[in-house]
């Protein structure tokens, strides 16, 4: 035991003094709050190219309808020959619109040079198909008020029922979130860390150093030692970014806070007061969903997804790492372990592509299943845990997970044994199927 | 008394035979060599006297009980490929080392001190490995065998690598283990190397024991009757008159001294070959030639391959 300890020791110290630990720990995460931050900030590069549009309006109706906006600048033609206009417009103009007497369905035409871009198409349909709108209900007699009060802006709040009947507030959103975030991490632990304990094992076997441990050492203390030791590494790897990412998140926070208020008293000095109002509303309905996200938050069942979340962590890990260390025991050098990989990243990666079924449906058949194979159901089963899951599945998967990675260590550990020893030659899964029935 | 006994070990691989049916008995406080070429088993055989395979069949006798896991720490072993961690300290590292085996974090540092005063590489303690000559690495090596004083060391191919300075410091500090009554097991294919060494010796080859004893036995069994004699004289003139009781084997020859190599047939003794070389001249030197280890290996292997 002692000796587990030591290997623990040393595979953890050595790792967690190099530099490139200390690097990712400060870099992690911030690479993840840019991967959050750089969507928000390039939707926020405007488009500062005017597109000049020309339209050939024979209702007549839309002059007040397309009005010059963002950077859209409309012209109306008048009197010019169509045909005319096709051949011209490209000199001064993006694109011809062209809308006939009566618009309908298909009949309105956008001609230009090139492909007209996504933002421009919208924008005018939208336009076009209002302005029809109002002026079918206004021949029925309808009344610009009414007209205005049936665009509701609705936002449906999801309650649960809990078995004593109170109530929730909860949020599908935030539970697909918080099932994504923590099945991608353990996704990518899985991924970076075992490969690390295959690192590990192909290094002192190279080395030879193996030669000198294995006189010392039982080689099932060595192969759980390092593995032990580099999921000690992953933990204090994530422990420090989520006190980096906390730190980083309210240092935003104020920033962001000081700047949003500073901009609030700007509006108030340069605005009349009934625009005032309107972004008032906006705020009160931005500030209105943060509570509602917090409430939610709140309520969902966070012991729950805590303690599911490290086990599945730590479970995942230990079924990974230890056929990850059986792979490093069997080869050589890392270019010989793509044959033996692949079964192991195969089910990973797809445990990640099936996320969008399983966030639709939570509760369906492929959820149910990928969520108890155990080469699945990490990173799966953690995608569910938000929406809340049946305890009878929960104990099924978590039971499922352990005996696999009790049977995975076990295999790994015999396959290791053989593999440290022997040198200079590449194995067959041929091989290593010998090496599991050898008594050894 | 024996400090190790090998009992009818058997040990096959997925796809061949790595020890067939071995006995051996090694001396305790003696110097014992596991010679033979490579690929014979050698390796196979130390690996299950440290307890790092199981035999097929047959079992191990250590200390006068049957080998156990606990044993590891009575063993200090010496491996044919060896290597340290790269990027980790040169100290750190023994230190690491000589915990494993079960020393104190105190008095690991303290003998590691000792030790590399002795070896002259103190000033490396804090330089990591990587940095450190190939010569040097084997000395931090070497010092991790023995560093826990096991009653029982082991050291496969201990010479490969090392320049003559090393290999000379490197045997001295062996026998000096010897005299301390450590039980020491060479293993190596370059017999040569550890002949003057060894007092017990095995041959293996091909998985099988072909010969095991004390070297002086063996030796004495496998000389053939030769004699180096150092001449002055008329050389020719006893060639020439030589009888079927001598057969002149080599001959080199400087202003008047001849040097041959006289095997002795048909139970003569030296006296005779001496008085009836007298007639001659003048004997300078004699001696009896001695087979080294390499040519008794030779030949049993030869014997064996003839009955075959």
């Amino acid at each position: 035991m002692n000796k587990i300890l030591l290997i623990i020791k040393r595979e953890y110290l050595t790792r967690v003094r190099k530099k490139i630990f200390i690097i990712m720990s400060i870099l992690g995460p911030v690479l993840m709050a840019s991967l959050f931050f750089i969507p928000v900030l390039l939707s926020g590069i405007k488009d500062d190219n005017i597109k000049n549009i020309i339209v050939k309006d024979e209702s007549g109706k839309f002059t007040e309808s397309l009005k010059n906006e963002k950077n859209l600048n409309f012209t109306f033609a008048e009197n010019t020959d169509l045909q005319e206009l096709k051949k011209t417009f490209s000199n001064n103009f993006y694109a011809l619109l062209v809308i006939p007497e009566n618009p309908e369905k298909d009949n309105v035409e956008i001609f230009s040079e090139g492909q007209p871009d996504m933002n421009t198409k919208m924008y005018i349909s939208s336009k076009i198909e209002a302005k029809i709108r109002t002026d079918k209900l206004k021949e029925l007699g309808i009344e610009e008020e009414i007209v205005n009060s049936v665009n509701p802006d609705i936002h449906i709040q999801t309650i649960k029922i809990k078995s004593d009947g109170s109530e929730e507030l909860s949020s599908t959103e935030v539970a697909i979130a918080i099932g994504f975030i923590s099945g991608l991490l353990i996704y990518m632990f899985i991924f970076m860390y075992g490969a690390m304990v295959m690192r590990g094992v192909i290094e002192e076997k190279t080395n030879r150093v193996v030669e000198i441990l294995i006189s010392s050492v039982k080689p099932f203390q060595l192969m759980m030692g390092k593995i032990i030791g580099i999921a000690l590494v992953a933990l204090t790897q994530f422990f420090l970014w989520i006190v980096l990412g906390i730190a980083i998140v309210s240092v935003a926070q104020s920033v962001m806070g000081n700047s949003f208020s500073e901009s609030q008293q700007l509006t108030e000095q340069m605005m009349p007061n009934n625009q005032i109002s309107d972004e008032m509303q906006s705020i009160d309905n931005k500030s209105q969903m943060i509570n509602e996200i917090f409430t939610s938050l709140s309520n969902l069942p966070i012991g729950m997804i805590i303690f599911s979340f490290v086990f599945y962590f730590i479970g995942g890990y230990l079924l990974y790492a230890s056929l990850f260390a059986g792979i490093g025991g069997a080869v050589d050098n890392e270019a010989d372990t793509q044959q033996f990989m692949l079964p192991l990243t195969v089910p990973l990666i797809l445990s990640m592509m099936v996320a969008q079924v399983i966030i639709q449906d939570p509760e369906g058949p492929v959820a149910f299943w990928f969520s108890v194979i155990p080469f699945t159901s990490p990173v799966v089963m953690m995608l569910r845990v938000p929406f809340g899951v049946p305890a009878w599945e929960l104990a099924l998967s978590m039971g499922a997970l352990i005996v696999t990675f009790i049977a995975s260590t076990w295999m790994a550990g015999k396959i290791y044994r053989i593999g440290i020893l022997v040198y200079g030659k590449k194995f067959s899964y041929k091989d290593l199927w010998l090496w599991l029935r050898f008594k050894g | 008394m024996n400090f190790i006994e090998i009992k009818n070990v058997n040990k096959a691989f997925v796809n061949h035979q790595a020890l067939s049916d071995i006995n051996l008995e090694i001396p305790e406080g003696k110097i014992f060599g596991l010679l033979g070429p490579n690929g014979a088993g050698k390796t196979t055989l130390i690996r299950i006297i440290n307890n790092i395979t199981l035999p097929d069949s047959g079992h191990v006798i250590f200390n006068g009980h049957p080998l156990q896991s606990s044993h590891i720490q009575h063993i200090g072993y010496l491996p044919e490929e060896r290597g340290l961690y790269k990027k980790m300290k040169t100290g750190e590292q023994a230190m690491y080392f000589a915990q494993l085996k079960g020393l104190s974090k105190n008095d690991a540092y303290k003998k590691l001190k000792y030790w590399f005063q002795k070896f002259e590489i103190e000033t490396w303690w804090n330089k990591k490995v990587e940095e450190l000559s190939k010569g040097m690495q084997q000395k931090v090596q070497f010092i991790v065998t023995i560093l826990h004083e096991p009653k029982l060391l082991i050291f496969d191919e201990p010479f490969s690598g090392f320049d003559p300075i090393n290999v000379n410091l490197l045997k001295n500090e062996i026998l000096s283990l010897k005299e301390k009554g450590h039980t020491i097991i060479f293993s190596t294919h370059n017999m040569a190397s550890v002949e003057e060494l060894c007092d017990n010796i095995a041959l293996i080859n091909k998985s099988k024991k072909v010969l095991d004893g004390n070297v002086q036995e063996i030796k004495e069994k496998y000389k053939s009757n030769e004699f180096e004699i150092h001449f002055k004289g008329n050389f020719d003139k006893f060639s020439a008159s030589i009888t079927t009781e001598y057969e002149i084997k080599e001959l080199s020859k400087n202003n008047g001294n001849t040097i041959c190599r006289v095997k002795l047939l048909n139970n003569t003794s030296t006296n005779q070959l001496l008085s009836s070389m007298l007639q001659y001249g003048q004997i300078i030197g004699l001696n009896e030639v001695m087979p080294s280890i390499n040519d008794i290996f030779i030949k049993v292997v030869e014997d064996i391959n003839k009955k075959v």
